[in-house]
């Protein structure tokens, strides 16, 4: 048997944007076996729920990632409207999507640019970044917030988008799509970095399907499992297909990723072409009781809100679990066999979300 | 299979303007909606602490009798629920973010002394209403009881 050691792998390493612990197991520079710990930036907020009331919490769910942080906002208010039968007025329905996909816009840029700077791609790096400062600035222009919207509340949204704001978007989706259009290439067909992707990590159907992965790491093995496909929000009225590609590797994620960000302006183009007239929230008295149990498609994938209220203002508990959680066992299934230098970029493949995990 | 497809596009950078701004040197702008900290218009204030009970954080104190109204900006996270709740709509998210002290101070809101002044007057002109109806009040009952009487 050939000599094994173990390296630890973070929380503080360069390419880790946010804080995991691996220990890698390692025969020469090949991984035998990856076991994750986290548990570094646990601050409690589930447990707020018992001390803040179900309004206030929508500040404090909101706060649980801040990239994500519009999914989360967004699917806890889902689950108290759900409890409170709130029906919610179609224009909010619509301002949430709007909202929703820049976001996941913004998330995937973001994760290009992460990718890039993780295969020491510098350039191609800030060029994603500077395109995703765009998004940032559309969504401050309509939401007064960069990275936390507080845009959500329970019965619908606080602000409106109005049309002189729709068109910016309309022009800024214009714009980015452009952009896109030039770095796209430099993904997906250049040299060096297609070698640093292809046939790397590769999990395939079966495996993602057992292990439970979620969003597009599962994606891109094959699993076409898309929870905007389930119609909250305005997403049963809007045309898209989930995107899917089968190969399982690297190269994949990275494709089913740009290829999601040109559906997300797809998705936006739509809504605001349908964006209906009308209130954007409704009153809601009283307080929540009963349980619910929310599915919605974050950035990252498939992310489930538990809520269970006894009729006071303070909720019994509250549950998140979030895509990336899911996507670790996939993570070290991936890293098994994968060379010592390839690490970082497959922990990004999952576009880990340490804050959202461990809450 | 291209190689150095990014090349073209990384030489435009050379002849670009910088896509940031040189701040502090010169100003950040800000669109209309930028949630950077909270304003009162103090003299519209009620003191009714709707917005001490809606703050997610306990950012914020209300004093009625004083007429004070004071907010601890290292604690406000500017997540507007203070602005959603106020009944007066007196207060307001505004752009321009919390510049940096050197300790956790909190800033207090004080009433004008003409605000003070009209609301004094207010009250009196209230109370003195309230007495005048409580003493109209009484002479009924006395006049009925002794209408019942005779």
């Amino acid at each position: 048997m050939k000599k094994r050691s173990i390296v630890p792998y973070g929380p503080q390493h360069p390419v880790l944007p946010e804080p995991i612990h691996l220990d890698l197991v390692i025969e020469d520079e090949k991984i035998v076996e990856a076991i994750p710990s986290i548990g570094f930036i646990h601050r409690g907020l589930e447990s707020l729920v018992q001390k803040r009331d179900f309004n206030q919490m929508v500040y404090v769910a909101e706060r649980v990632c801040g990239i994500c942080s519009f999914g989360h906002g967004f699917g806890y208010c889902e689950a108290i409207e759900d409890i409170m039968d709130v029906e919610v007025p179609d224009r909010a329905k619509y301002l949430r999507t709007i909202w929703f996909e820049l976001s996941r816009m913004h998330s995937h840029f973001l994760w290009l640019g992460l990718l890039a700077d993780g295969f020491g791609f510098e350039n191609l790096f800030y060029q994603c970044w500077r395109i995703r400062e765009k998004i940032l600035d559309v969504l401050e222009l309509t939401t007064g917030g960069r990275v936390i919207f507080s845009v959500n509340k329970v019965g619908g949204v606080i602000k409106d988008i109005t049309p002189e704001m729709a068109g910016a978007v309309l022009d800024m989706i214009h714009s980015v799509k452009k952009e896109l259009d030039v770095i796209v290439p430099a993904f997906m067909q250049d040299y060096s970095v297609v070698s640093r992707l292809k046939g790397v990590g590769v999990l395939t159907k079966q495996q993602a399907h057992d292990l439970g992965c979620a969003g597009p790491f599962a994606r891109a093995s094959g699993i076409g499992s898309d929870m905007r496909k389930l119609g909250y929000a305005a997403y049963g009225d809007i045309d898209f297909d989930v995107v899917t590609s089968t190969e399982g590797d690297s190269y994949a994620r990275c494709d089913v990723r740009i290829r999601e960000i040109y559906q997300s302006i797809n998705i936006i183009r739509q809504a605001i072409e349908k964006l209906p007239e009308g209130e954007i929230a409704v009153a809601v008295k009283g307080n929540p009781q009963g349980e619910s149990f929310i599915r919605i498609e974050q950035p990252r994938g498939e992310a489930i809100y538990y809520v269970s209220a006894n009729g006071s203002p303070h909720l019994d508990r509250m549950r998140v679990r979030t895509p990336t959680f899911a996507n670790l066992a996939g993570l070290c299934e991936t890293l098994k066999g994968a060379d010592y230098a390839d690490v970082g970029l497959l922990i990004l493949t999952i576009d880990p979300c340490i804050s959202c995990t461990e809450r | 299979m291209a190689v150095m497809k990014f090349i073209p596009e990384a030489l435009k950078n050379l002849f670009r303007q910088p896509v940031t701004t040189s701040y502090p040197f010169e100003p950040a702008e800000y669109p209309e909606r930028a949630r950077g900290h909270i304003e009162i218009t103090i003299d519209d204030c009620i003191g009714c602490g709707m917005c001490t009970r809606a703050c997610p954080l306990g950012a914020l104190k209300v004093d009625k009798n004083e007429g004070t109204w004071e907010i601890d900006r290292f604690d406000c996270v500017v997540c507007g629920y203070c602005v959603e709740k106020c009944p007066k709509k007196c207060l307001r998210t505004a752009p321009g973010y919390q510049e940096p002290e050197p300790g956790k101070t909190s800033q207090l809101y004080k009433k004008s002394e003409e605000a003070l002044r009209l609301e004094a007057e207010k009250k009196a002109e209230a109370a003195r209403k309230a007495a005048e109806a409580k003493a109209a009040m009484e002479a009924k009952k006395k006049a009925e009881q002794s209408s019942a009487e005779a």
